[in-house]
């Protein structure tokens, strides 16, 4: 049952009682100095007070007036507005690639919520190409909601589901699989999928926006055309990210799931490949592949959904000065793996050191990444790290915490025999470890040197 | 001419004023740092999206259609990313909330309790994000305007636009410094009647906002839409008029286009076009007819120089397709073409306006049309071959577009639309104003459902405390000034420029503070500093408390006055030290002696100066000469009888 009065609770609730209107009516309202406001009561965000009444107004504007200064609201009629996309059959076209999208909520499928004035995810994939009508131009799209959470709610079960159906749809024949996603953990996603879903011989294709498609700048539909394309067309049979690769409207980035990361709270080109270059460039027209080693798209291959995960595994992010009592309280809870964030090439301070060896003795599994994210775990290069490694820490050369946090997480789903655990952790599924770290990968630019400004001055960002 | 009354000519105006804030209005950028370099750019594209209603906006898809690139250029000086639309806002700046306020008091609005900011769709790219933030702040004002009012319908507080650099084909570009500043929109009722009230009105709303202080000045700080219709026509929005006195040829001209577009479209009824359908718009692909034309602009390989001089590039200026001379084909509309509009304009350019801007097809003269065919050698049998390609018969009439193929499609299109907006009459559009009083066509009126509400932003709420708090350092309105000032015996041109341009509060401070005499002090700040200050003497740094000593000064003594400009001069010159130090180290005030004895050799000089013996003339020569000596030292009038004594003396 829809709550009629939504948001409004209170004094306001009661004013609105008082005069025989709801939100949805449309009104005229009169305040104390005669001024006249005609149009629609909205939903007010319940975080707000309960002394206003919002009504958009017949000129597109919204305005608050107080209750205390109403005189009058007079009832002119009931309006309910629905704000949705036009949901439109997806057109078959008999020579197009068949591809799968499916939705788990985010930006990319969003849309505005008057009780909390918030951007919440709720378009369904089908509204999505009501949206984009250039979908249908690529290959023919079969949309899939598998829910609707913001991506910060993705948790084992999105995850377990999340990978079963992948498994299904290119089982049932798809050519290639987009995932909607919100960006804030689609790089953990992408990780996770990486380790549950293998072999797969078609790509497998994250996106999602960093401005929500409510906007006429968002990048929504350019994603979202660009994963289709190479979801549809591409060569590269692996787990990705397809998200901007400058600012500008011009070509989105493959990164592989196991090396992206999303590196800006807001920009349009947040994710970056760490440790390595991306993979490939995807434009409307054609994409420029970037790496030679990658898994080709092979319809012949099987795919193995291997959907397993504990959550008991933590990231301990290093700082100077942790306290051991820290570790104790996880060994305490009972969590089963730590991936440390250490500092350097994988360090954490001495006084650690006997939490941490006790920690290990009572069967917690513990590996280092480093907190620079760039580069490699080296701890036999200094004594501090030899001291770690003696204590049973395993190094993970450069491996992102995040994606070691999802890789430990899927091990631990499978085996709890420590040397097992260590064996399947050092070695490389998805490129989580790599051999070489590319010298043209780390390029993090620096504005004000002459030379990166000459380099913006003269590219579109 | 024609009678506005009698053709119901309505007008109003949306007026737009930038505030005075040190920073903009969603980010901390400087605010009024205007650069004309760049350091950075960014490529972009607008898609329509829907209102919250669940609707298009029909401006929006208008604007899709044009499938413009967007290129917008950056300064670190005056953007960050709050500008290039990579960062959310943060809170609304709430001095210029305070100063939206204090405009609405002045303006005789009643404030709203809670500001909601909304977002309002500009799919033409002049604001990154696709929409400009704004919020309502006041309504139901009202002003003096000719003995009865001129309404407020409602003021609000949004950010400023980009300012357009270049629009080519297919690529339009835009600086962002002006970007995100803070201005407030004044809307007035549709309560105006003739070309010269919206002159008027605009003038006026000018003074009250400017009589804070707290707007900003000087160029393309205050621009003004001007909305008008006549009786049965549709309201047509005249876009950025930059002043005050373009308005009423703009207003008029609108008026005599609007009853134009009326007859026109009573004509075509009454020739059976009623509805949509009967529209017949047919076209046809002839390139090879004007392959050896002298028309050079529609031959391939002349057309393709221009586009390589003009450094047009496939993807971004340039549209998709090979070269393309396309003849569109009106059924039974012969007539209609040349069917006058504006002054010196015909309803061809009506379409013209619609091919340059929806289908990017720019390059002058943009259309050729069969009534107004150019006169050149083969102008005939080539027209003629066009008639037949396209089997055209004696009541219909031609236009050629030219440029990329999917582009001149588009244009046919647009061609075939524009008719159908003729059969109901005047369409809501935007149009750009040009001095000579014509418009061109800009872009379809927005309508409401170009607005939803920004989720980025909560609302403030505005308590009456603070609205009091704001009321009580509000300056007294401008037509008060004005009837305080017109009883001193001020003139009204002198009063309205003191007032815009700010003399006013400085006058009012002296007269209150020193006792200066009113008419005399608003003489001096609303004329005589005028020509000073065209004259480059820095007047305008002389602070309030040498204006007061000076005030003093001339109080007390009298005989100063006559050296007002020299004492001007020399306080402005020196920055340091009293007036009064300037007026004794020129020995102002103080009489000269023996300064009676120069005087019948002042004369004699005069007189042989004169090369004649009007007695006036000499009178006037040797007045000037003495005064030069004597001028703040004895009084004029003293100097004067000293001299006529002198001259009775020799003749």
């Amino acid at each position: 049952m829809q709550d009629e009065m939504k948001g409004y609770r209170g004094l306001a609730r009661a004013k609105l009682e008082e005069h025989g209107v709801k939100v949805w009516s449309e009104v005229r309202a009169v305040n104390d100095a005669g001024s006249v406001f005609e149009g629609v009561i909205l939903p007010r965000s319940e975080t707000l007070d309960d002394e206003h009444i919002v009504i958009k107004m017949r000129n597109g504007y919204n305005v608050g007036i107080h209750i205390r200064r109403v005189a009058s609201i007079t009832s002119l009629g009931y309006k309910e507005a629905i704000y949705k996309i036009p949901e439109r059959e997806f057109p078959v076209r008999p020579n197009l690639p068949k591809v799968t999208l499916l939705g788990t909520g985010g930006t990319i499928a969003s849309r505005l919520d008057y009780r909390t004035g918030a951007v919440i995810p709720a378009f369904t994939p089908g509204e999505l190409y009501g949206a984009v009508p250039e979908l249908a131009d690529i290959c023919n799209l079969t949309t899939k909601k598998l829910f609707g959470v913001f991506s910060e709610n993705m948790a084992k079960e999105q995850y377990v589901a999340l990978a079963r159906a992948i498994g299904d749809e290119i089982e049932a024949g798809a050519d290639g699989i987009v995932i909607g996603h919100g960006t804030d953990t689609m790089g953990h996603t992408a990780a996770i999928l990486s380790f549950m879903v293998q072999q797969s011989p078609v790509p497998i294709v994250l996106v999602g926006s960093q401005r929500s498609s409510d906007r006429p700048s968002s990048d929504a539909a350019l994603n979202l055309i660009h994963a289709a394309r190479f979801a549809a067309f591409g060569d590269i049979a692996e787990v990705m990210i397809c998200m901007f690769g400058p600012t500008s409207d011009r070509y989105g980035l493959l990164h592989r799931g196991t090396r992206c990361r999303k590196m800006h709270s807001s920009y349009r080109s947040t994710f970056r490949s760490i440790g390595d270059i991306p993979l490939a460039i995807v434009s409307r027209e054609s994409f420029n592949y970037l790496h030679k080693d990658y898994t080709r798209r092979d319809r012949s291959r099987r795919v193995k959904v291997d959907p397993a995960y504990d959550d008991r595994v933590t990231i301990l992010y290093y700082y100077p000065g942790m306290r051991a009592d820290l570790v104790e309280a996880l060994v305490e809870k009972r969590y089963r793996g730590i991936v440390i964030a250490g500092t350097g090439l994988g360090h954490v301070n001495k006084p650690l050191y006997p939490a941490l060896k006790r920690a290990i003795e009572s069967g917690v599994h513990v590996v280092m990444t480093v907190q620079t994210l760039w580069g490699y775990a080296q701890m036999y290069v200094y004594d501090t790290g030899r001291d770690l490694m003696d204590l049973g820490i395993v190094p993970l050369d450069n491996m992102l915490p995040e994606t070691a946090l999802m890789k430990l997480s899927w091990v631990l789903g499978h085996t709890d025999d420590h040397e097992e655990v260590m064996r399947i952790m050092r070695d490389p599924i998805a490129h989580e470890i790599t051999a070489r770290e590319p010298h043209n990968g780390y390029l993090i630019m620096q504005g004000g040197l002459p030379e990166t400004e000459e380099y913006i001055a003269t590219h579109w960002k | 001419m024609i009678d506005y009354a009698e053709v119901g000519l309505i007008a109003g105006l949306e007026v737009h004023q930038q505030l005075l804030t040190p920073t903009k209005m969603f980010c901390r950028c400087p605010a009024g740092h205007y650069t004309d370099a760049h350091d950075g750019a960014v490529l972009r594209h607008m898609r329509p999206t829907l209102s919250e209603l669940g609707e298009y906006d029909g401006c929006a898809l208008m604007e899709f259609k044009t499938r413009k690139n967007i290129i917008y250029l950056l300064h670190e000086e005056n953007v960050c990313t709050y500008e290039m639309d990579d960062t959310p806002p943060f809170l609304v700046n709430q001095e210029a909330v305070n100063i939206a306020i204090e405009q609405c008091l002045m303006l005789g609005c009643d404030i709203v309790d809670e500001v909601h900011i909304a977002r309002k769709q500009y799919l033409d790219g002049s604001i990154p994000t696709g929409f400009q933030r704004t919020a309502i702040v006041g309504v139901n004002g009202r002003l003096p305007f000719r003995g009865r009012e001129l309404t407020i319908t409602q003021v609000s507080v949004e950010e400023d636009s980009c300012r357009e650099v270049s629009d080519k084909g297919h690529l339009i570009v835009w600086r962002t410094d002006r970007l995100g500043m803070p201005l407030i929109e004044t809307v007035t009722g549709a309560d105006l009647r003739t070309p010269d009230e919206v002159e008027e009105a605009i003038l006026l709303i000018g003074r009250v906002c400017r009589s804070t202080r707290h707007v900003r000045t000087g160029l393309g700080a205050s621009r003004q839409d001007v909305n008008v219709s006549v009786r049965g026509g549709r309201r047509v929005e005249i876009k950025g008029v930059p002043k005050a006195g373009w308005a009423p040829r703009l207003v008029h001209g609108e008026a005599v286009r609007q009853v134009n577009l009326l007859k026109l479209r009573d004509d075509l009824l009454a020739r059976g076009f009623t509805e949509a359908s009967s529209i017949g718009v047919a076209s046809a692909d002839v390139t090879d007819v004007f392959a050896t034309s002298e028309l050079s602009f529609l031959r391939q390989e002349k057309w393709e120089r221009w586009i390589k001089e003009q450094g047009r590039r496939p993807g971004f200026e340039l549209g998709a397709g090979p070269f393309c001379v396309r003849a569109v084909r009106l059924r039974g509309l012969a007539g209609t073409l040349s069917w006058p509009t504006q002054p010196e304009q015909t309803f061809a350019s009506e379409l013209a306006g619609r091919v340059r801007v929806i289908a990017g097809l720019d390059q002058r003269p943009i259309m050729l049309q069969s009534e107004k065919w150019p006169d050149y050698r083969g102008a005939i049998q080539e027209l003629r071959k066009v008639r037949a390609r396209l089997h055209c018969e004696s009541a219909d009439a031609v236009v050629v577009i030219w440029g990329p193929e999917e582009d001149t499609v588009t244009a046919a299109n647009e061609v075939r639309l524009r008719y159908i907006d003729a059969i109901r009459g005047i369409p809501n559009e935007t149009r750009q104003p040009f001095p000579d009083g014509t418009t061109d066509f800009e872009r379809i009126l927005p309508g409401p459902d170009r607005m939803y509400p920004d989720t980025d932003s909560p609302p403030t709420r505005v308590t009456r405390e603070r609205v009091e708090h704001l009321r009580a350092g509000l300056p007294e309105p401008p037509w008060v000034r004005e009837e305080r000032y017109a009883g001193a015996g001020v003139a009204l041109p002198v009063i309205h420029y003191l007032i815009r341009r700010g003399g006013a509060d400085m006058v009012d401070r002296l007269v209150r503070e020193t006792g200066a005499d009113l008419k005399k002090t608003c003489f001096l700040f609303g004329e005589k500093l005028v020509y000073l200050r065209r004259a480059g003497v820095p007047v305008d740094a002389i602070p309030f408390e040498r204006w007061a000593e000076l005030s003093r000064l001339l109080t007390e003594i009298p005989l100063l006055r006559e050296a007002w400009e020299l004492i001007v001069r020399r306080v402005a010159a020196t920055p340091a030290g009293s007036v009064s130090d300037v007026v004794a180290g020129q020995g102002l005030g103080l009489e000269p002696s023996g300064w009676r004895t120069r005087i019948p050799g002042i004369v004699e000089r005069a007189e042989s100066r004169a090369y004649s013996s009007d007695r006036d003339r000499i009178f006037r020569i040797a007045l000037g000469d003495a005064m030069g000596a004597l001028r703040g030292r004895v009084p004029a009038a003293e100097v004067g009888a000293e001299l006529r004594r002198a001259l009775e003396e020799r003749s």
